[in-house]
């Protein structure tokens, strides 16, 4: 009699066919190649290394008269905390108490530099004329002649027709339209405690309100008086700007009120700022008891960066950013392609034939690593470079917390992001050398190229590029109402963060479709 | 060394993926210059280098010949070819002579076609963009002479670029590694020049970088603004390929393959 023999069974557990261990065993390929996993670590210490190496090469050297010393000219804090522009030509008097002021504009001219000189120097004879849009000349009451000091002004534009700003940030349009001979514009502005009210006309009898400013800590005796300043003017889509003169003509001044000085005092507000001055000779004079003519240079606005005032915008972190970026494109292709050089995709195949499932559990392991290789070399690039940019007397506009917070997640999903599209190209491609190519062509070149592009056509390949997703680097403060030159050579992007980011989310998710169709439709 | 010559040729003749990336790299190069050339215009303050931005498709064609350039060595590597080779010829330095020749011959004719394919695109797209005669822009022309030395320079620039790449290639031998290598010594230095605003340094950046300095080959005006002379750019970039080139050979000698 024969007993019946049990039929074979393997003592090893049977495996499971989850996700999650696809992703384990991609995980265990990636991490058992030791040069890989070394490089997980090149990519974030060549970020940093390359952001120290550009922020040390950036110094900031500021002149007085002619020796330059290290460091960077004075920049004003407004009353908001904002860095900003405060620098005007100011003809003024005391006023004690409630008072008004009114005046007539009758032209506003402008000149602006044929090149670029250094800051906080004379502007030199070489002029052309011409009027900056922002070019303001008006009549303006401040707290006191302090850097970034509380202010009202009601102003004549060189192209923004009359408006009411105060405070650096705040602006409220008047009457369109620019002055002429012919038609000139009176301006009034009231001040009843910390109230001030600005009006303008176009015949000196009847008067439209613009607006109501309330200026915070405004002493019981402020100053009023009359102002002109022109702001740094771009021509021919340069990326820095021209520094330019406005000169206005006034009279017809009416001064009501306690005035405890008897005679008008000039002065140039923030002569020792990042603009020239106006040569003192010409930069004021009385034509007669009610009549000024004054010209000035400079801005009162929000300050902003690149072409006004030449702060790093972030540039050092990004040429690490880029250099890290090669790194990692590479390995990311690697892990695919060295698959099919060596044939142990069929085996991947073989053990799981629901082929999508594994370049979703591949995507999940490169993206996870360029995630924390991003993460961990934006961190400490940022921190690094922004401490040697400040020691090397550069000026860098502050980061609120959150602001660097948004960089150091935002770069680490783009790297994530940029893994997986290089994996996905690899896997399409399924030759690393295409594929490395191709990514780094849509990844670094935009920026080679956009320094040689105009502004516009630069912005445009920053919209359509992936590279639009280094947007979440971008920091620098814009302003609606400031010309410059809004552009990425200068830390300017022209889409918000998060938007940028979805433009490379966009590329990524093409290239996976694409390839998870063709690794479905080919054989391996 | 004809007979290595032939053999090389040979090798690259039949690939078809050869005829493939030359054809991509000249329309790449010219579509981008195309490109450039149609998104400036005429402005009136500012001399612009309009022979210079004919040929900014070079910086988009040349990533294409440096795929060419490694592939020619790694190619070998990845499939095993280069053992057969090496045992064909045992005298290897011979060996990436003839791969040098070779990829040169075929660069000095693409690139021709690539460079005057630009400058055709800019002499027909120019003059609609407002760069005319009457605003002191004549018409593209090699009779001017820093127009041909730009254009002459141009292809030599892609010559020495495949030449780097195959340098680069045969001491790195595998081929993402490579290009990465590249492609980051062309494009870092650029981008590092225009974080660094120290102004020696910045135009040590722009004299030491193979691209950077390869490039001044392109300028037509303002050559006293130039970080290096033309002449003196492009033996900057061939300094760079002579070094990958030994480097390469020196491993490729020494090594198993």
């Amino acid at each position: 009699m024969t007993m019946p023999v049990p039929p074979y069974r393997s003592d090893l557990p049977v495996g499971r066919r989850g996700f999650a261990q696809l992703v384990r065993a991609e995980w265990t390929k990636f991490r058992t190649v030791r040069g890989w996993v070394i490089t997980v670590g090149v990519v974030a210490l060549v970020t940093v290394f390359l952001s120290i190496v550009g922020a040390s090469g950036s110094r900031g050297t500021f002149c007085n008269g002619s020796t330059c010393t290290t460091g960077h000219p004075p920049v004003a804090i407004g009353p908001g905390g904002e860095p900003v522009a405060d620098s005007y030509t100011y003809v003024f008097r005391p006023l004690a108490g409630n008072g008004s002021l009114t005046v007539r504009v009758s032209s506003l001219s402008g000149a602006r530099t044929t090149s670029i000189g250094p800051p906080n120097t004379p502007l030199h004879s070489s002029l052309q004329s011409g009027l900056a849009p922002w070019a303001k000349a008006g009549i303006l009451v401040r707290k006191n002649n302090g850097p970034g000091s509380a202010y009202a002004a009601v102003m004549v534009t060189g192209s923004h027709g009359v408006r009411l700003q105060y405070d650096y940030t705040h602006d409220t349009p008047g009457d369109p339209g620019p002055v002429t001979a012919s038609s000139p514009r009176w301006l009034r502005i009231t001040r009843a405690g910390d109230a001030v009210t600005g009006y303008d006309s176009t015949d000196g009898i009847h008067w439209t309100k613009i607006g109501t400013a309330y200026l915070t800590g405004l002493l019981t005796t402020a100053q009023v008086g009359l102002f002109v300043t022109s702001p740094v003017s771009f021509v021919s889509e340069s990326r820095r700007g021209n520094p330019s003169v406005a000169t206005a003509s006034f009279d017809q001044i009416a001064l009501r009120g306690d005035l405890p000085a008897a005679s008008w005092k000039g002065e140039q507000i923030g002569a020792a700022d990042i603009y020239p001055t106006v040569p003192s000779a010409s930069s004021w004079h009385q034509r007669s008891a009610d009549a000024f003519t004054i010209s000035g240079t400079g801005d009162i606005a929000p300050l902003v960066g690149g072409g006004i005032i030449g702060t790093d915008a972030g540039e050092s972190l990004l040429v690490g950013q880029l250099a890290g970026l090669i790194v990692l494109i590479v390995l990311a292709t690697l892990f695919v392609t060295s698959e099919y050089r060596r044939g142990l995709i069929r085996t991947t195949l073989v053990a799981s034939p629901r082929r999508a499932r594994i370049l979703a559990a591949k995507a999940v392991i490169v993206g996870s690593v360029g995630f924390f290789a991003g993460l961990v070399g934006t961190a400490l690039a940022l921190v690094i470079s922004r401490k040697v940019l400040v020691a090397n007397g550069n000026f860098i506009f502050p980061l609120t917390g959150l602001a660097q917070a948004r960089i150091i997640v935002g770069t680490g999903l783009l790297l994530g992001a940029v893994a997986v599209l290089a994996l996905a190209l690899g896997t399409a491609l399924r030759r690393s050398a295409g594929a490395v190519v191709t990514c780094i062509a849509l990844l670094v070149l935009p920026f080679v190229l956009g320094a040689t592009l105009s502004p516009s056509a630069s912005n445009w390949l920053m919209r359509l590029a992936p590279t639009a997703a280094f947007a979440v680097q971008g920091t620098e403060p814009r302003s609606a109402l400031v010309t410059n030159a809004y552009t990425v050579v200068n830390g300017y992007y022209p889409l918000s963060p998060w938007a940028g980011l979805a433009v490379l989310c966009g590329y990524t998710a093409v290239a996976v479709g694409v390839s998870v169709w063709l690794l479905r439709r080919r054989d391996a | 060394m004809p007979e290595l010559l032939h053999a090389e040729w040979t090798k690259l003749r039949t690939l078809s993926s050869t005829w493939w990336l030359v054809l991509a790299a000249t329309v790449l190069t010219v579509a981008v210059s195309a490109g450039a050339v149609l998104a400036s215009t005429y402005q009136s303050i500012g001399h612009q280098d309009t022979t210079r931005l004919s040929l900014t498709g070079i910086d988009m064609g040349q990533a294409v010949i440096a795929i060419f350039a490694v592939l020619v060595m790694s190619n070998e590597y990845s499939t095993g070819m280069m053992r057969l080779t090496l045992t064909a010829m045992p005298r290897r330095l011979l060996v990436l002579a003839a791969k040098g020749t070779t990829l040169t011959g075929i660069m000095v004719i693409s690139g021709v076609t690539a460079v005057g394919g630009c400058l055709v695109a800019g002499r027909l797209i120019l003059p609609v963009r407002g760069f005319t005669a009457s605003h002191d822009y004549p018409l593209l022309s090699l009779a001017h002479g820093a127009t041909l030395r730009a254009a002459s320079g141009s292809v030599l620039y892609l010559a020495l670029i495949a030449l780097l790449s195959l340098g680069v290639a045969a001491a790195v031998r595998d081929s993402a590694v490579s290009i990465g290598i590249v492609l980051g010594l062309l494009y870092l230095f650029p981008l590092l020049a225009q974080v660094v605003n120290d102004p020696t340094w910045h135009r040590h950046l722009e004299q030491v970088g193979p691209m950077t300095a390869g490039l001044a080959i392109q300028a037509t005006t303002g050559l006293q603004d130039l970080p290096i002379s033309p002449w003196a750019g492009l033996g900057v970039l061939a300094g760079w390929a002579g070094a990958a080139l030994a480097v390469g050979g020196v491993l490729l000698h020494r090594r198993d393959a």
